[in-house]
């Protein structure tokens, strides 16, 4: 049987915080959306996710914008450091973006074209990392990153 | 090269596992002589940072030590915790528990079947690949795992690490008539999940078996899920309060995660869903019971690689079961049993997707938490899995190392490792010397 792929519904939005907050800075994603209730469109859904790629798929399979945030490892690290990137829907190559969670964010993104349920839209917002072990609590460089992050995802929002 | 006497496989970062690891196989004049499944995500420290804590809280933070399976970690919780301070949970708060439980085996099964086991057995590099070529397959395997969604998000208040679950049952509990809707999916889901018993019965299945001890629960006339007497098939039966002294945990040099083994001198342990369905085919709900059969399982699977199978068949079982739960649901007159602390230690398992879940937690007469621990499925099956490497490799080195790497892997994955769930762990590596 074939699944309903619906087109993109046309003002459906969409912002998916990935992480975990008992891993330090992996709870940034986590941490901006839940500082947008207030500031985004009550019509703006918001989604946690801990990355695995078929929730992801769901979350914005119809969705006419999706806006992720998720952190990231690089090396050498700034931590803190914000990066936007425009996915483009229709191209092919695979993208693999560093992060935190073993199969994640590049499969989803490579899983959506192949099943034709990538949004019209979108955005990722990564934060460079300082430290992703057991704890709670974001690193001192990444909480000070979380209001300008916010304020990224806000003017996202607020362009469509 | 193939046929040679010595030879190392390996794989650094194995694929499609949930979580980090390594293998590492070495074969020496013709002989197997080392096989270790390297674990090197840091271990966990939640058992740690559960001590200190309120007797409340092991349901939430225990749910976030995995992704995959937040449900299993929320019920053996409450069940461990309620048993320390003598809380019984019956009744049709009891089936929502069994309910919720049953949307974590379908959205979990359907995952590994289709996005991270499938690609093997039909020869693709990932489920990427396999959707390009067979879409229709693959949006049937979203549209199972989203019906186990919808479950956890209408009974468990969402669908990642829900928040609807307290010691004693649950926050609010849903009418009768906000589970129908749920039925009318269900029904759809179920001719999906039989399709799909079908489809992965037909695979190609290398011939190999085990004779690892299995471990399940069991609870007579129902297949085991969120409560049971632990049977396993050397004939030990035990109560959960004595898994620590049935099931001993022991470091390994290469793995943060701890191995398990039976008391006693007994062998290795295999939990999970060989170990279920051979323990508890009987009761098999009648549809799961009939695709079982039409897919030419016996009574009894000990072939690891059908696991997929299994898998499949207990898909229908939970969907079948949920809607029996929801045909036969009353909503309770209050949504959880009043739990008060007390001193005590209390004993939780259940079976989660992977198999067995332990959880044990001591209370002060405040009930504040004075120790914790968690045993999860994937460290009691890690010396399982090596000794089924280590059979595999055994008699098929005169595979080439691309082919026998590739294998290997499969071989892990017919355990559904929950890495990050276990480590306190996954990369192959194979030297042939």
């Amino acid at each position: 049987m074939s699944g309903s792929v619906l087109p993109p519904e046309t003002g459906r939005v969409v912002v998916i915080g990935i992480g975990n907050e008992f891993r330090r800075d992996d709870g940034i994603g986590p941490e901006v959306l839940a500082r947008l209730p207030g500031q985004a469109a009550e019509s703006v859904r918001l989604v946690l996710s801990d990355g695995d790629p078929a929730g992801l798929i769901e979350a914005w399979t119809g969705a006419s914008l999706a806006v992720v945030v998720d952190a990231v490892r690089a090396d050498p690290p700034v931590p803190g450091r914000l990066h936007r990137m425009v996915v483009d829907p229709a191209d092919a190559a695979r993208i693999q973006p560093v992060s935190s969670h073993g199969l994640g964010l590049g499969d989803a993104i490579g899983l959506a074209r192949a099943l034709a349920r990538m949004p019209g839209r979108l955005i990722i917002h990564a934060v460079e990392a300082a430290d992703l072990g057991q704890g709670v609590g974001l690193t001192p460089a990444v909480a000070a990153a979380a209001d300008a992050l916010t304020s990224a995802v806000l003017r996202d929002l607020a362009a469509g | 090269m193939t046929h040679r006497g010595d030879r190392t496989l390996q794989a650094t970062g194995l694929a499609r596992v949930e979580g980090e690891g390594a293998m590492y196989v070495r074969v020496d004049a013709g002989q197997v002589t080392e096989v270790r499944l390297d674990i090197y995500e840091p271990p966990r420290f939640f058992e740690a940072f559960l001590r200190g804590r309120c007797y409340t809280e092991p349901p939430d933070i225990t749910a976030r030590i995995c992704g995959i399976c937040p449900v299993a970690y929320q019920m053996s919780a409450c069940q461990a915790i309620e048993a320390a301070c003598g809380v019984s949970v019956t009744g049709p708060v009891a089936d929502l528990r069994r309910l919720l439980y049953c949307g974590e085996w379908i959205a979990s099964h359907a995952l590994h079947i289709y996005l991270l086991h499938a690609p093997d057995f039909l020869g693709y590099p990932d489920a990427v690949a396999l959707a390009g070529d067979h879409r229709d397959i693959v949006e049937r395997g979203f549209s199972l795992r989203q019906a186990g969604n919808t479950i956890m998000e209408l009974v468990g208040g969402r669908a990642i690490h829900p928040v609807n679950v307290r010691i004693g049952g649950f926050y609010r509990a849903p009418t009768a008539r906000e589970l129908r809707p749920l039925a009318e999916r269900l029904r759809v889901a179920l001719d999906l999940a039989v399709d799909t018993v079908r489809w992965v019965a037909g695979f190609d299945f290398p011939d190999f078996s085990c004779d690892h001890e299995l471990l399940a629960l069991r609870e007579p006339g129902s297949y085991p899920i969120e409560q049971g007497t632990l049977v396993s098939s050397g004939g030990l039966e035990f109560a959960a309060a004595d898994f620590e002294r049935q099931v001993i945990e022991e470091h390994v040099p290469h793995s943060t995660a701890l191995h398990a083994r039976l008391a006693g001198g007994g062998g290795h342990i295999m939990t999970g869903p060989l170990a279920r369905y051979t323990l508890n085919s009987r009761w098999l709900p009648p549809l799961a019971a009939r695709a079982a059969s039409e897919a030419g399982l016996g009574p009894a699977c000990r072939n690891p690689f059908q696991s997929i199978v299994v898998r499949a068949v207990e898909v229908v079982c939970a969907i079948e079961e949920a809607l029996r739960l929801i045909g036969e649901y009353q909503q309770p007159d209050r949504p959880s049993a009043p739990a008060a602390p007390r001193a005590g230690i209390g004993h939780g398992v259940t079976e989660a997707p992977r198999g067995v879940l332990y959880h044990r937690y001591e209370l002060d007469t405040e009930g504040i938490l004075r120790s914790a621990r968690i045993v999860p499925p994937t460290s009691q099956n890690q010396a399982a899995i090596q000794a089924d490497l280590r059979d595999f490799v055994q008699a098929r080195l005169d595979f080439d190392d691309e082919r026998l790497t590739r294998d290997c892997e499969q071989a892990i994955r017919n355990y559904d490792p929950c890495i990050s769930c276990a480590a306190h762990f996954l990369s192959l590596r194979m030297d042939r010397g």
